[in-house]
């Protein structure tokens, strides 16, 4: 994975594979405090403890079509070496959260990357699925329900041509006003 | 753009919802690990802009799971309404945007970057 984006692409996969109807997703940037971070919280089947404990292990997987997982111990990787940390809860039945704390100034921590385009395609791909997205950068932050903005829009899914085009472009200039330091 | 400028837009330009099962074409787009690696949600964002420009209201654009076929992904399965089911191997954003001209738009798979049935799992 070249940046954080897509490895927040991939754990919201899971979460959706994992049968989640609403994911949470919480990206923080703060510089002051040397952090940077992102949380993927779901309302999916969760894992056991026996799983979570095999979590890490590479050759470890729920899926039966290839027989490595690589997403979960790529990030672990990743965050460790940049002074970061992984962490993992779950509770079967109940939902899994994944966070993932990187050195904001460590020269390994990998860029954030296009978290406009991963949140866009997110929303399209999933529309029974619920995301409540937030990016905090310093203090400024951009947020979005995709109920409240159904609500908004009088739409029951954001994935027609028409609403996902607009999306496309809220999404992408929100996330450039918050990258430019400008109130969204 | 603030939420009342777009809500405005949607107002004004967005079309009727495709009601369920109308579709007729589904495009899938295989965004597993092995998927996002090798550049799925490029390949995605591609199709979706090709399919605007084109102005093709019709067709479902979503993704699925690894489908154990890592090394030539990224996959991307078009599905007809009848069931016909082509699977297109090591895509690219330039390679979505033909199938989107070509299959999508007037019928004909791209023979080229099709997934022989002999490689299937």
């Amino acid at each position: 994975m070249e940046d954080l984006s897509l490895h927040i692409l991939d754990i919201a996969q899971n979460s959706i594979r994992a049968g989640a109807t609403r994911v949470e997703i919480e990206v923080v940037e703060r510089p002051s405090e040397n952090l940077l971070s992102f949380t993927i919280r779901d309302n999916g089947c969760g894992m056991t403890e026996d799983q979570l404990s095999r979590l890490h292990d590479p050759f470890f997987t729920t899926r039966d079509t290839r027989r490595v997982g690589l997403g979960i111990p790529l990030l672990k990787q990743t965050a460790e070496q940049a002074g970061g940390a992984l962490t993992v809860t779950s509770a079967p039945g109940e939902g899994t959260a994944v966070e993932a704390r990187y050195e904001y100034d460590n020269v390994d921590t990998p860029p954030l990357g296009d978290v406009a385009a991963t949140l866009w395609t997110l929303v399209v791909t999933n529309p029974k699925v619920e995301f409540e997205y937030a990016h905090g950068r310093g203090t400024r932050r951009f947020e979005l329900s995709t109920a409240a903005l159904k609500e908004t829009l009088r739409v029951s899914k954001l994935s027609t041509p028409g609403v996902a085009k607009a999306l496309r472009k809220y999404i992408v200039e929100n996330e450039q006003r918050l990258a430019e330091g400008v109130a969204p | 753009m603030k939420l009342e400028d777009l809500r405005k837009i949607v107002e004004k330009e967005a079309g009727a919802e495709l009601p369920e099962g109308s579709a007729r074409y589904t495009v899938v787009v295989g965004m597993g690990t092995c998927g996002i690696a090798a550049g799925a949600r490029e390949v995605l964002a591609a199709i979706v802009d090709e399919l605007e420009a084109r102005d093709i209201t019709d067709v479902i654009v979503t993704q699925c799971g690894c489908r154990g076929l890592c090394e030539r992904e990224p996959l991307v399965v078009v599905t007809a309404a009848g069931g016909d089911e082509t699977v297109y191997a090591d895509m690219t954003p330039a390679r979505g945007r033909e199938v989107v001209a070509s299959h999508v738009a007037a019928d004909v798979p791209v023979g080229a970057y099709v997934l022989p049935a002999s490689e299937l799992p």
